[in-house]
């Protein structure tokens, strides 16, 4: 470029020189653009993503439900008064006809009317039993007493009442009547008929009838899977990764222990749930469907995330504070445990969360070892059988019926709740405990 | 200088020694003796082996796993390589104080008491705050932090930081103190303050110092060792190797001609 060189017969002042500064700048400013652009990218599919679950699932967390005066009438639960004698007939009682005797009151029908009770009878959930039930057992002072309980209404009218069927189609195609339609409205005006925050999907357990299926013991079998994890991935990922990191000699033998463990690392996770079923369930013995050999597999699923992200945080402790521990004379142990692991303990948190994030959103290895199974009854231990969150999703997405449709998104929902909670604890936790040196 | 006069007493002696990174030979076969309560400088170019030779003396080579030491060093006439020596108990005896200053990532108080506690050199709180205090007189840097002690180490200036280091090092009550261009990373008042208080340490310790600084081996060591390429090539009292140095290497290099 000489050119650019001042010459005798040019008039420059000051020598400058193209030192390429504007496509230096155009460059920055093209990759500026670049990023901006991933990042929206990335942002309009994630609102998509939410968009689209929120959308479907948010209709789950309200729940269709019938106000009635209830009156526990002894003379259809225990006609012959012999509930002292034998308990079982407070359990095996006929619950549903009080609530349908309650809605018969309030809607004026004639009890002998045939077809307007069968229409009435099935705008109530069979789901009233047990809820009544419950009352009654937990309650038993409630006997011949009458009481105001929102009972929930049947799936069919809690779809009717969140659009989900057609109403225009021919009455003989539809799932709900005119007849009923027309109780529902009455229902309505009176305020006796309106969706109620579902607490049911939060605590029940499976059920073939929408409106009483819940993630209740997917909650808790999740819950206790993530405890397995942490319990045993953890204490063993650290202590794996201190040793080879800190103590272990640097030879070929670790050279190929460190490759397997990054191998292991992406290994698909449906290999886990095959190892799982071969040797907890036929080798050791243990319980199908338990959350304690889905909280095993998942372990072995988050080991090696572990042990990645606690080497990469020792690797990231300085050497000169490891060189100021052992110049004061600390034994290599006391180096390790008072200064190199304490500074490493933000990357360790992060990295064990994210491994827990990850094993809760797991679903392939669970259903290898039966974990997709119809569990009503919440799980006591965690060698009661049950469920998982991504689970109960993948069973609610294959289930036919409309209402289901519904809480398969409110499932997801819940599980990136879950998520989202354990992402922000583990951002919390590392700005908390990060240090500069 | 009538301390010169008295025949000083070896503290730490090295006989051929000789140092290998790998298949890289670093020292040459070295004999150098450090006498105690002196302050030993070792000069020579970069690359010389001077750190090598200064970590040798509390075996922090031990934690490159490439180093290899052959030949025989002693504290107090003891093989410090005998597999009978405990090398936290040498590290105990023998501190060292880093080029780079490098406090631990807690208070200026924890940052002290820390040694003393592992060595259990303290019964009980009121021995560790006496300990403190001393240490950090001893580093020049109590009236600094008299009033901060809980504040993080991190937090202070470079040459406070160093201070800390020296203060830290002492804190143990080692025999030996080893510096590694300690005032490298400071700027000419801290470096003067660090220089006082190294004159000040040697009445209590032994000391070897590498630096890069003609003058500062000048103002503060009594005897001076010349490395080059991986040899000594002459160690004699400070004034001599200044004034009237016996090799040519030691005259070229002192005098800026090459290094
Ligand atoms: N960890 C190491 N691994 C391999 N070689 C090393 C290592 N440390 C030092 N060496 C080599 O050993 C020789 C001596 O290095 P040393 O650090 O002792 O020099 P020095 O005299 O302290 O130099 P400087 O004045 O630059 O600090 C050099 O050739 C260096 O490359
Ligand atoms: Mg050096």
């Amino acid at each position: 470029m000489a050119d650019t060189f001042p010459t005798d017969n040019n008039t420059v002042a000051p020598r400058r020189r193209d030192i390429g500064l504007k496509q230096r700048y155009a460059a920055e400013r093209r990759f500026q653009l670049y990023g901006k652009l991933a990042i929206a990218f990335g942002l309009f599919f994630l609102a998509l993503l939410l968009w689209t679950v929120v959308s479907k699932g948010y209709t789950a967390f309200l729940q269709t439900s019938i106000n009635l005066d209830i009156t526990f009438d002894e003379t259809v639960i225990d006609p012959k008064n012999e509930r002292n004698e034998n308990p079982m007939k407070l359990l095996t009682a006929n619950y549903p006809k009080l609530a349908e005797a309650a809605l018969y009151q309030k809607l004026g029908i004639d009890p002998k009317d045939k077809a307007q009770t069968k229409a009435a009878d099935a705008l109530i959930s069979k789901g009233a039993r047990t809820q009544l039930r419950d009352m009654l057992v937990s309650n038993p002072d409630l006997m011949n007493k009458t009481q105001n309980v929102w009972v929930l209404a049947s799936g069919e009218v809690d779809s009717a009442i969140k659009g989900q069927f057609d109403l225009s189609v021919d009455e003989s195609r539809r799932k709900i009547k005119d007849n009923q339609l027309e109780m529902m409205d009455r229902l309505k005006a009176d305020g006796s008929l309106e969706g109620r925050f579902n607490t049911g999907l939060f605590t029940n357990g499976g059920s073939s009838r929408p409106e009483t299926a819940g993630v209740g013991v997917a909650i808790i079998g999740s819950a206790y899977m993530m405890l397995i994890v942490l319990l045993t991935s953890l204490p063993i990922g650290v202590a794996a990764s201190i040793y080879l990191e800190e103590f272990a000699p640097k030879n070929k033998l670790t050279d190929i222990i460190e490759v397997n463990i990054n191998n292991l690392a992406a290994v698909p996770s449906i290999v886990y749930g095959l190892l799982g079923l071969a040797v907890f369930i036929n080798f050791a013995g243990m319980p199908r469907s338990a959350s304690l050999v889905g909280g095993l597999v998942l372990s072995l699923m988050t080991l090696p995330t572990i042990i990645i992200a606690t080497r990469a945080a020792l690797k990231a402790v300085p050497p000169s504070i490891r060189a100021a521990a052992l110049g004061i004379g600390a034994s290599k142990n006391q180096m390790v445990f008072h200064h190199v692991l304490p500074l490493a303990a933000p990357g360790v948190l992060t990295g064990t969360i994210i491994g827990l994030a990850q094993a809760l959103g797991e679903t392939a290895p669970l259903l290898l070892i039966g974990m997709v199974a119809f569990v009503v009854d919440a799980p006591a231990t965690p060698l009661d059988p049950a469920t998982a969150l991504p689970v109960q999703i993948f069973m609610w997405a294959n289930e036919a019926e409309r209402a289901f449709v519904e809480r398969t998104s409110g499932a997801i929902i819940i599980l990136l709740a879950f998520l989202a909670v354990m992402n922000i604890t583990a951002i919390f936790l590392r700005r908390r405990f990060e240090r500069r040196w | 200088m009538n301390d010169e006069s008295k025949t000083p007493k070896v503290k730490m002696a090295g006989k051929g020694v000789e140092v290998f990174y790998g298949a890289k030979q670093a020292i040459n076969g070295i004999d150098l003796e450090v006498y105690e309560r002196q302050v030993t400088a070792l000069i020579g170019p970069s690359g010389c082996g001077k750190s090598t030779y200064l970590r040798c003396l509390n075996r922090m080579n031990d934690t490159i796993d490439i180093c290899k030491v052959k030949g025989l060093l002693t504290l107090d006439g003891e093989d410090i390589y005998d597999p009978n020596i405990d090398v936290v108990e040498l590290r105990a005896r023998v501190g060292m104080v880093f080029q780079k200053p490098n406090p631990f990532p807690k208070s200026i108080y924890e940052n002290i008491t820390y040694g003393p506690r592992i060595h259990g050199l303290a019964k009980s709180k009121a021995d560790l705050d006496v300990i403190v205090e001393k240490s950090l007189r001893g580093a020049g840097l109590w009236e600094e932090v008299k009033d901060r002690l809980l504040e993080p180490g991190t937090g202070l200036s470079g040459g406070q930081q160093q201070r800390l280091c020296i203060a830290r090092a002492i804190a143990v009550q080692p025999e030996v103190i080893l510096m590694d261009e300690p005032c490298s990373a400071l700027d000419p008042i801290a470096t003067a303050i660090v220089e006082e208080l190294i004159g000040e340490l040697r009445e209590q310790y032994t000391i070897v110092i590498v630096t890069h600084s003609m003058q500062q081996a000048a103002r503060v060591s009594q005897r001076t060792a010349m490395f080059h390429l991986g040899d000594l090539v002459e160690v004699d009292d400070t004034e001599t190797i200044f004034t009237n140095p016996s090799e040519k290497r030691t005259q070229d290099y002192i005098t800026g001609r090459f290094g």
